[in-house]
């Protein structure tokens, strides 16, 4: 198990953040997923939340951090101890998504700069499989990693005002879907007719950290007739095993 | 029983926030000034992240229907009880039909209501804190009504000595954000030497501040903000994230408010003029 260089810096007087390299890359990814683990196991009473991404990981406290430094000490020796590396099957989440133009406001433009047709953007899109890097930004909004390198794309300089539930985009090197109308700068290329925050559910967000993801197209009709199944709770997300 | 008879201009429900679901993209909320609000809750007795209401610029009007006891703070909006001036910062007992109402703002900008026991209504991922889409409503409206404690509850006198509070300072304690060493030297003295001022682009998420910044920083890799983080967009504009922001960013985190000074921001308004003051660490 490679080991890295952490960056340990106080965030305000309440949270540290502990960073990687300043890299998207999956190695690092399953670092950061096994000290967060570690952290977790603890139990520490005096954290109320630890929030990972790609690289990094921020631990926010309920008090004022007394001693900054012990604390950091102690993460590091944390760090450095026993990496109970727990590998358990990775579940694959199987994701309809139509890539319509009508669902799709960026996709025509997208095809433009980047020089490929619809299809080769669709069949790019669909043929990896993501990782669920972490859920930020919006209540179950899913970061992707593993977006093919020729559909990249800088986020819009002016955001969307209004993106629509469902909306799968390109931002940068990442790939994501909106859980709900919301503004946002990345390039919307399709739509999901999932439900992916339900506060129904024991758990909101069917995927967890950790997970794979791969889009499947569909025709728009199948679009409309899975999200009325969707909305009476009759479609479940399908999911497989991988063997990590 | 609470009638909302006249919901303000802004009102929503808040305790001290969502924790612990941050890793699902889930905000913390909470009163935005939290320190009005624990009084609120402390000179009546209650636990300090009992549900309160908050209402912003204009206040409402509210109709009781059972006898209880009620505590104002927060921005000054000339509370009334049954039409009669009544003073904020101290315990008011409330009869079944009173009314309780509020008008402009003359002070500050955000005013805490809180009540014997504390709101009860319903609970979403442990908090009562208003945050659409989490929570079905986002916002109080006319005709609502709210559920509180209305029989067993003794009231118990918490208030001794507390003073009005005071939002006239524009100076705010900061600590250095994340990527404050990215910044060049001019930028920094930027940002400790310059007065800004509130935009009108402010809410529960955030205040955007007026004056620009010339920013050159590159994007970080998306990595998690917090309530109080100073975000400096690649167009130069500030914004300050408030309790409603979202769990993580992309823009470089310039600076971080102290508790303190997220709680003064939180009663202050558009075209009200702020400082940086660095908090060295």
């Amino acid at each position: 198990m490679e080991r890295y260089d952490l960056l340990y810096k106080p965030f305000g007087n309440r949270a540290i953040l502990i960073e990687w390299p300043q890299k998207i890359e999956l190695e690092i990814q399953k670092d950061v997923w096994i000290f967060k683990n570690l952290i977790e196991q603890k139990n520490i009473k005096s954290i109320l939340e630890i929030i990972s991404a790609y690289n990094s990981i921020t631990i926010v406290y309920e008090l004022t951090i007394e001693n900054v430094y012990s604390e950091i000490s102690a993460l590091k020796t944390l760090y450095k101890g026993e990496n109970s590396l727990v590998t358990h099957e990775t579940k694959l989440w199987e994701i309809p998504v139509c890539y319509h133009a009508d669902l799709a406001p960026d996709l025509v433009s997208l095809s433009k700069i980047k020089k490929l047709s619809i299809g080769q953007i669709i069949s790019l899109h669909t043929a990896p499989f993501y990782s669920v890097c972490f859920i930020g930004f919006l209540p179950g909004f899913l970061y992707l990693s593993g977006l093919e390198k020729q559909l990249t794309m800088a986020r819009k300089t002016i955001p969307d005002k209004h993106i629509s539930k469902g909306s799968v985009a390109i931002g940068e090197s990442q790939t994501g879907i909106y859980p709900m109308e919301s503004p946002g700068g990345w390039h919307v290329i399709g739509n999901s007719p999932l439900n992916f925050f339900n506060l129904n559910n024991q758990n909101p967000c069917f995927a967890s950290v950790g997970d794979k993801i791969k889009f499947t197209a569909i025709a728009k009709e199948d679009y409309g007739s899975i999200k009325s199944a969707v909305e009476n709770g009759e479609f479940l997300p399908k999911h497989s095993f991988l063997n990590d | 029983m609470i009638e909302v008879v006249k919901s303000g201009f802004f009102s929503t429900i808040q305790d001290l926030g969502r924790y612990g679901f941050g890793h699902l993209g889930v905000p913390v909320s909470g009163a935005m000034d939290q320190s009005s609000a624990k009084l609120a809750n402390e000179i009546i007795g209650n636990h300090i992240d009992a549900a309160v209401i908050e209402m912003t610029l204009i206040g409402g009007v509210f109709k009781f229907s059972c006898n209880t006891h009620i505590a104002i703070t927060g921005a000054d909006m000339l509370p009334k009880l049954n039409n009669v001036s009544v003073s904020a910062y101290k315990p008011i007992q409330i009869n079944k039909g009173d009314i309780v109402s509020f008008s402009a703002l003359t002070h500050g900008y955000r005013t805490y209501l809180a009540v014997l026991g504390g709101l009860k209504t319903e609970e979403v991922l442990n908090s009562r804190s208003f945050f659409e889409p989490v929570t079905v409503k986002g916002l109080l409206k006319n005709g609502d009504t709210l559920p509180i404690d209305e029989k067993n509850l003794v009231f118990k006198d918490g208030y001794s000595k507390i003073k009005n509070q005071c939002f006239d300072s524009s100076v705010f304690q900061v600590f250095p954000g994340p990527e404050f060493n990215s910044l060049s030297h001019k930028q920094q003295e930027l940002l400790f030497g310059s007065e800004f001022t509130i935009s009108n682009l402010n809410n529960r998420m955030g205040y955007q501040l007026s004056e620009l910044i010339e920013n050159n920083l590159n994007p970080i890799i998306t990595s998690a903000v917090l309530p109080g983080t100073v975000q400096l967009t690649p167009g130069g504009r500030l914004i300050v994230l408030m309790r409603d922001a979202q769990t993580t960013g992309g823009y470089p985190r310039v600076l971080q408010l102290s508790d303190k000074a997220i709680n003064l921001l939180a009663q202050k308004k558009t075209a009200d003029k702020i400082r940086f003051s660095l908090i060295e660490i």
